[in-house]
Parts: structure tokens; sequence; C-alpha cells
């Protein structure tokens, strides 16, 4: 078992004939994953590294039966590919693009909402089950098959945590990147859901960043919900008030949104909380064992 | 990204929103035609970014054409501090000549976008001119809410609720409805992230009207803001950020003196963390993106290097997909480029991370090759207190 995508999951990439969409369609095709087409307006009949192409969303989920997306339509463009996605009855779209306005993440969160399709992202690496499907930019082979579900706002420190647990022989159940913007689809909550209800995961880590308070709530539903272990980390801890810390979600705003405070709510609610990102591998090992 | 006062108010007036009647006085000369324009009393106001202008004595009310002058003269270039500017303070360039009004009563309006919600909320409460964050504090009774449905926008029910819970005279109570929605239109249109009067004034004569005006935007709208872009002020951005932003580097100037260099926002912040706790100051926040090719590594190498302060470099990258060989020749090209004398530390994962290490290796400088997080933190620190010791500066 796992969450969200196995080796059945059948992916498009929208923007699949871009420098990103073809590299990391490519990439995802090498690691296994079932890459059934790509998407780009009036690129029909082409094909990049053997996947066809289609017009629209609609036309290549007819085609190859597609459960999910993969999204690198630049900024202005994503929402529009994301309802598209949506409109098309996309199970799990999972959007790579960084930097889309606000507004627009406003309107499509809230028209998704009523949808049965999930959104993952944006601003995110994706969605990778060892062994079985990669939908995401993350380095596959720093995965092993195993039993820890990761769940991060951070897409390199996610790497940084996989690759200490997969040093030390523990593997992964599934890594959800949820992305760095300050709307989102999937949260925190949502994921610990799924791993407390996937039997494969036996522990979580969860990577947090300052800002909002999405760590906080996360925080409360564990205390209330999760039986497993809980593994946290905040990123910055030195990062000054009032400045956006690279992801447009991470600052610090109104004195809220500390990393301080976000620890130590979640320490009261039962997370074992590492103030070094380097002990987040070893902490694991020790909470598992535990 | 943030803009003036006056360029807040130039929003407004393009959205309907009244506010009192101003020019920007360039030089003292002006100062008179623009009293003679809006009569007296008028309030002189420095435009800095930073909130809190008032205590730091950078708003005056004047009443003759002298004060008015002497007001403008000791505001114009004076190094405002207020609690948001730090110890330093902000230079004032810009001052706002306004009329006087006659205030009956001070009001607070805002939007923010609530990130929780996924929605607008506009926010109102009878506590004008008061610090909205202590107002929800202490009295958060004193403040409503109304969240913005995105596919209604703002609904004309939801601005008379709010404008009933002001208490507001009847005479002036469609004048603040029209006045609640042409700013959410102005808000939704421009891509703000927040939009601040406060305070909101109603004047004895029931005219309802923006005192002052904060703004913020989302970044990530900027392309489609054409006219916001314009109101930017270089002169209030740290000059190695403007640098940096050129080439696309996400950079951020701290106060320590050990620089950063790493790929992704989150492992950046990680990163000044762990610095933290191993006994170091990190310099800066510094993310070269995902790629961190070689003509990136040099203009990081360039700006972190140009904050005196720095006397120790943390490089951690953890490349997965990219190849550390090609890394460290980056690395190196760039040190030999800009000629890097102090301490570089090293952190890598990757593709070919052993012969990346060996590149780095025999390539003459001083690089330390760290093996993991922890590692090249603690390195870059001990590098940097023997660097001190020894008296060795960096540069």
């Amino acid at each position: 078992m796992s969450v969200l995508v196995d080796k059945n999951t059948k992916l498009i990439v929208q923007g699949i004939t871009g420098k990103e969409g073809s590299f990391h369609a490519s990439g995802c095709k090498s690691y296994g994953t079932n890459v059934t087409g790509g998407v780009t307006p009036g690129k029909e009949g082409q094909s990049v590294d053997g996947i066809p192409v289609f017009n629209t969303v609609k036309r290549a989920v007819e085609s190859t039966g597609a459960n999910a997306t993969m999204i690198f339509v630049p900024p202005p463009f994503a929402a529009d590919a994301i309802y598209e996605a949506v409109e098309a009855g996309i199970d799990l779209v999972i959007c790579i693009t960084e930097g889309i306005p606000v507004f627009d993440m406003v309107k499509i969160k809230n028209y998704i909402k009523d949808k049965p399709s999930r959104l993952i992202g944006p601003n995110c690496p994706g969605v990778i089950t060892p062994g079985q499907a990669k939908i995401g930019i993350m380095p596959g082979h720093i995965h092993i098959p195993g039993p820890v579900g990761v769940v991060s706002r951070s897409g390199t420190l996610t790497y940084e945590v996989v690759g200490q647990l997969t040093s030390l022989g523990i593997g992964q159940s599934t890594c959800v990147g949820i992305g760095g913007d300050p709307v989102n689809g999937t949260n925190f909550i949502d994921v610990l859901e799924l791993f407390n209800a996937d039997p494969q995961t036996e522990a979580i880590c969860m990577i947090g960043e300052i800002g909002g308070s999405a760590e906080e709530d996360a925080a409360a539903y564990i205390r209330e919900n999760v039986k497993k272990p809980v593994v946290g980390f905040i990123a910055g801890q030195t990062a000054p008030p009032g400045r956006r810390m690279g992801h447009a979600g991470a600052i610090i705003s109104g004195g809220k949104g500390t990393a301080e405070e976000k620890m130590r709510i979640m320490s009261e609610c039962g997370v074992t909380v590492c103030q070094s990102p380097a002990d987040l591998g070893a902490t694991i090992k020790t909470v598992m064992n535990g | 990204m943030k803009i003036h006062e006056f360029q807040a108010k130039e929003i407004l007036s393009e959205f309907g929103v009244p506010t009192p009647a101003g020019r920007i006085a360039s030089d003292i000369l002006s100062v008179k035609t623009i009293v003679d324009e809006l009569g007296l009393p008028v309030v002189v106001k420095a435009q800095i970014h930073a909130g809190g202008r008032g205590q730091g004595g950078g708003v005056k009310v004047t009443r003759t054409l002298e004060e008015t002058r002497s007001a403008f003269k000791s505001i114009l270039g004076m190094q405002l501090v207020t609690h948001q500017t730090g110890p330093e303070g902000t230079r004032v360039d810009t001052i706002l000549i306004e009329e006087g009004m006659n205030i009956a009563r001070e009001l607070y309006i805002g939007i923010v976008m609530d990130r929780e919600k996924s929605r607008a909320c506009f926010m109102v409460s009878e506590e004008g001119g008061m610090e909205i964050e202590e107002v929800a504090e202490k009295n958060p009774e004193k403040i409503m809410k109304e969240w913005i449905d995105p596919a209604l926008g703002m609904m004309p029910a939801q601005a008379r609720k709010l404008v009933f819970f002001l208490n507001l005279p009847p005479e002036a109570m469609k004048e603040a409805t029209r006045f609640l929605m042409n700013l959410y239109k102005a808000f939704e249109a421009r891509d703000c992230s927040l939009a601040e009067i406060n305070p909101l004034v109603i004047t004895n004569d029931n005219r309802v009207l923006a005192l002052d005006c904060k703004m913020n935007f989302d970044d990530n709208a900027l392309f489609r803001q054409k006219s916001v872009s314009e109101f930017r002020d270089l002169n209030e951005e740290e000059e190695l950020e403007i640098e940096a932003s050129k080439y696309d580097l996400n950079y951020i100037k701290l106060d320590g003196n050990i620089g950063c260099m790493v790929n992704g926002a989150g492992l950046a912040m990680a990163t000044m963390d762990i610095i933290k706790l191993s006994g170091g100051e990190p310099a800066n926040f510094l993310d070269v993106g995902g790629g961190a090719s070689e003509e990136q590594i040099e203009n990081a190498f360039r700006i972190i290097l140009a904050d005196e302060n720095v006397k120790g470099i943390f490089i951690n990258i953890f490349g997965g997909i990219l190849r550390c060989d090609r890394l460290a020749n980056g690395v190196v090209n760039a040190a030999r480029k800009i000629n890097v004398q102090a301490p570089v530390v090293i952190r890598m994962e990757g593709t070919n991370v052993e012969e990346g290490k060996r590149i780095l290796g025999a390539s003459g400088f001083n690089f330390i090759v760290a093996e993991g997080m922890r590692d090249g933190a603690e390195k870059v620190v001990q590098a940097v207190k023997s660097a001190e010791d020894w008296g060795i500066s960096g540069g």
C-alpha cells in the first residue's frame, strides 16, 4: 500500500513540450511511472520521448484513460491548466508550477471544493511512491520503499530528509510535497489522514516552515486522530519577520507564523520536533524503534 | 511588493475611493503653490514604506505657510526611525502635503488575503489609528470580519453589515458602503495582498475619506500589474537584494558573517537554522534555484561577498538530479573569476559526487568538503572562527 500514487497510476503531463515538462516527463517515465500522454494546445500529433501529445486534457483522458496529471504550464496559464484537468475529471492534479498569482489560486480552490479531483501544490516537487511511481521533479534514486510517510512544504529539504532516511536503510511509503504557496490544494491534514489510514505507513515525517498556521492546525489534528509516531521540523527558525523567504508562503507577518510557536504547539500535540534538520532521519529511526 | 501612501492613494482614486486632496512637494518652492491650492491647515507627510511615521516625527500638521515650509525642510532628507525601520531608520526622499481635515471619528478598514480560509478577509473596527494586531489581541470583539466569496466578489449586503457595525451616522452610511465596495474592487483588480485604511475618517460634515493607506501586492501577480510594478521604489530596498533579483536569485541580507548558498527555499532556511545551531550566524538567505548553473553560482558568490561582514561561505546543494561534477566545475570556475579568498565549505549531494569532490580538491582553492549538513555547518563555523583568530578577513 501507499497513498495517492502507485504502479496503476496513469499519468499525463500538461505543458509536456516545454523545457521543464519534457525533461521531467522523461524522468518520470524512466523511473517507471506509466506516462500515457501529454497536453500542449496546438501540438496534437507530436510526441515527446515516445509520449503522445494531445490538444486538450479531455482528449488525452479519452485516449489514454489517464487518472493523474502533472502540470508544468507557466504561471499566467497554470490556473487555467488546473481548471482544465479538473473539468476533464482527472482524480489527481499535481501542479509543479511556481509563481501562480494568489487570486488565481483562491478562485481555483473555491471552484475545486465541490469536485472529486484532488489538487497537490502548486509550487511543489510532486508525489513519489518509491519503487512504484514518481510524479514530480524529485530525484527518484534517493528513495527506497518502506514504512515512513513524508509530507512537506519544501522541495530540496524533503530530499534532504529522504536522503537521511535512505542512508539509514529506512524506506518511504509515499513522499508528498504540498508546496510553498500560501494558498494550495491539499494541506498537511489531508495527507496525515491518508498516512494514518495507510497500513504500509508506520511513522510520519512532517516538514513545515514559517508562515501561516497550517502546521498548528495539523498538530491539533495529530493530537486527536493520529496514533502513528510523527516527527516534525520547521524551517526558518532564524528567519527575520516580515520577509518572504523564497517561498511565497514563508513569511512571518504580524508576529504570527514563527518557527518557535509552531514547534511549541507541535510538541504539545505529541509530535517529536527536531531542532536541527540534520537529526530528522535518526529521530525517525528512534521513534520507530521505541 | 510594497508602495508608498501617495501611490496607494492614486490607486484608491482610480477606483473611486475618496482621499484628501494632496500633492507631492518636490522642492521648497512648490510648498507655497500647494498650500495656496489646498488652503490651511495642511498635513506634511514623509513617504517611506515603513509604518509608524507619525510617532517618529514624519507627519506634521501645520497652520501657516512658514510652519509648512519648516516642516518640509525638517522632514525631507531626515533618517526617519519607526518601530518598523530598524534603528538606522529610512531616509525620506518624498513628501506628501495634504489638506487638513475636521475629523469627527477615526475608524479602521482593512482587507487581507486569509491563507487559511483561502479567501480575502474584510476587517473593520471603530478603533481607528491603532495597530489592528493589538486590537485583535486585546479586544477581538471590536473587530468584525467578512470573508469574500471568490466567485461572487464582495456583495453590497456584506458592505452594509460592516458599515452598521461601525455605528456611523445615517448621513455617512451610503458613502461608507460605496467606499468599502470600491476598496474591494481595487484590492482584487490590483492583486493586493493587503489594503489597509488606518484611519478612515468621518469628517464633521460626514465625508468619508481614506486618511492613510497602505497597500501590499502579490509578487506573483506583478506580471499582469504593470502600473503597480512602476511604483517600485528601489531606494526602499537593500542594494544587494536588488542586484540579486536581476539574476533570479532569492537573496535576503541578514546580520551574521557566514554567507549561505543553497538550492531551494526550505533547505536554504534550514541551512541558516543549522548554522545558528552550530554556533554561527548566517549572513544571508540565498536560494540559487533548482539548476544551480555556473552563472548562478558566480553571481551568488559576487553578491554574498559584496557583504563586508561575510567571513566564510557555506554552499549546501542537494542536487539529486543535478550532477555534482558539473556543480563542482561551476564552483571552481566561479571562484576563480571572482577570486574568492574566504573559506568555502561545500556540501553536495547528487550524481557523480566522488568526481565532484576530486575536482574541488584539485582546484587549488581552500575548499572544505563536508559530509552532510551538520558537518558542513560545523566546518564553516570553525573555519570562520579560526580565520578570525588569525586576523584574516574575508572577501
